[in-house]
């Protein structure tokens, strides 16, 4: 290679290294700002403010759904399987909302830790499958576990 | 290996070749996107938990993906000018920004459809879409530079030093979903392991990215012999193309 492009490619090199470092730190440094919630274990940890509106998310732990029978109010309990965190809303739940779903709340996080949400969106993972395949494996998973209360029996 | 890459310095020669290319480039590219879209539209089976509602990914995703690898290819042709002085390389990196502007609108654009009934709303200010709206301001930045600067030569240096810079975006919008928290799901496809879904629905997908890949090197070519004849309008070569039509 000709000398004055090796040294073209080793600054273009460098910019691109020096560039990297820097957004690298500055992301690093930034994380909890980009991170769009915090997950139920941080905030039993207390690392989530009380005085801001934060968003929390987590998988809508299962049996935890209380809804009012007169008015729009839902209270659930928001997990990341090591804690949980119960969620108070008032408004229209999204379609995808279920149990054993992931959902983000916005809100405010009381002194009493719970948080009282304005609004809740619902998470999907990046599994997709036909519907019947879904309910094989719903099938399978609940045979498995009445197996094993059988065995548990006897 | 050099020789080949002397030659592509060659607008002429380029301009010959991609004549050559073209057609195979665009009848390859409809096949395969018509066959995806329509697959996967019409007769992939439909997702258990969001229905009908996620065959939107048949164009979002092939969009999503085409704009970040547009970039990429436009940040290698980048260094190709700032070191080589390649001027077929400016003429790549000039032809296909707006290309790549129009697709990651297009992917913003499915991406807040999608949104809306699933997860509740069309816009949220998470890692993965705010990159990507980053993204789309990149390339916006690189056509306005290029039409701001007069001079061919030194427009060339400006623009590809703004390429690289935004290049480390990329690995940004990539990784955003494993590094931090977001509404956005992860990736369906991963390089080391099977897809996340069935081959029903992953094939068509497959097929659309493959589609519009072809695709967009057809609308490459032909925007960089645009590109090419107003540059080299003074050359006999162009002359003699535009009065007789042979290269």
């Amino acid at each position: 290679m000709h000398p004055i492009r090796k040294k073209r490619l080793t600054i273009v090199l460098f910019l691109l290294a020096g560039l990297s470092v820097a957004v690298a730190l500055t992301t690093y440094a930034l994380r909890q700002n980009i991170n769009l919630f915090y997950d139920p274990s941080q905030i039993a940890a207390g690392e989530a403010p009380t005085d801001a509106r934060i968003r929390a998310g987590g998988m809508v732990e299962e049996g935890s759904v209380i809804r009012d029978p007169d008015s729009l109010k839902v209270e659930f309990k928001v997990t990341d399987y090591s804690a949980s965190v119960p969620v108070e809303y008032m408004g229209i739940l999204p379609d995808l909302f279920a149990e054993g779903q992931g959902i983000v709340a916005m809100g405010r996080l009381g002194t009493d830790g719970r948080f009282v949400a304005d609004q809740v969106l619902a998470k999907h993972d990046e599994n997709y499958m036909p519907p019947e395949v879904s309910g094989a494996l719903e099938k399978a998973s609940k045979a498995q576990t009445e197996a094993a209360a059988e065995t548990a029996t006897y | 290996m050099w020789r080949i890459f002397h030659k592509l310095g060659s607008p002429k020669w380029f301009f010959g070749i991609a004549a050559r290319f073209m057609p195979w480039l665009l009848a390859g590219g409809l096949l395969l996107l018509m066959a995806g879209i329509i697959w996967g539209l019409a007769f992939a089976p439909e997702d258990y938990l969001q229905g009908n509602s996620y065959r939107i990914i048949f164009i979002h995703v092939p969009s999503a993906f085409m704009a970040q690898s547009v970039y990429i290819m436009m940040a290698c042709a980048a260094v190709v000018t700032l070191v080589w002085r390649m001027k077929l390389a400016d003429v790549f990196v000039k032809a296909v920004a707006p290309v790549g502007l129009v697709l990651t609108f297009l992917a913003l654009f499915t991406g807040a459809v999608w949104g809306k009934p699933t997860w509740g709303t069309w816009w949220i200010w998470d890692a993965r879409l705010t990159s990507m709206l980053i993204l789309l301001f990149l390339y916006g930045g690189v056509i306005a530079l290029d039409r701001a600067i007069n001079d061919e030569k030194s427009a060339a240096r400006a623009v590809a030093v703004l390429v690289l810079v935004g290049v480390v975006n990329i690995p940004i919008i990539k990784y955003s979903v494993e590094w931090w928290n977001t509404l956005h799901q992860p990736a369906t496809f991963k390089l080391t392991e099977k897809p996340s879904m069935p081959a029903e629905m992953w094939v068509p997908l497959l097929l659309s990215v493959l589609g519009l890949y072809l695709i967009f090197g057809w609308l490459a070519c032909v925007r960089m012999q645009a590109e090419i004849l107003v540059r080299e309008r003074r050359t006999r070569w162009v002359k003699t193309f535009v009065t007789t039509g042979k290269v």
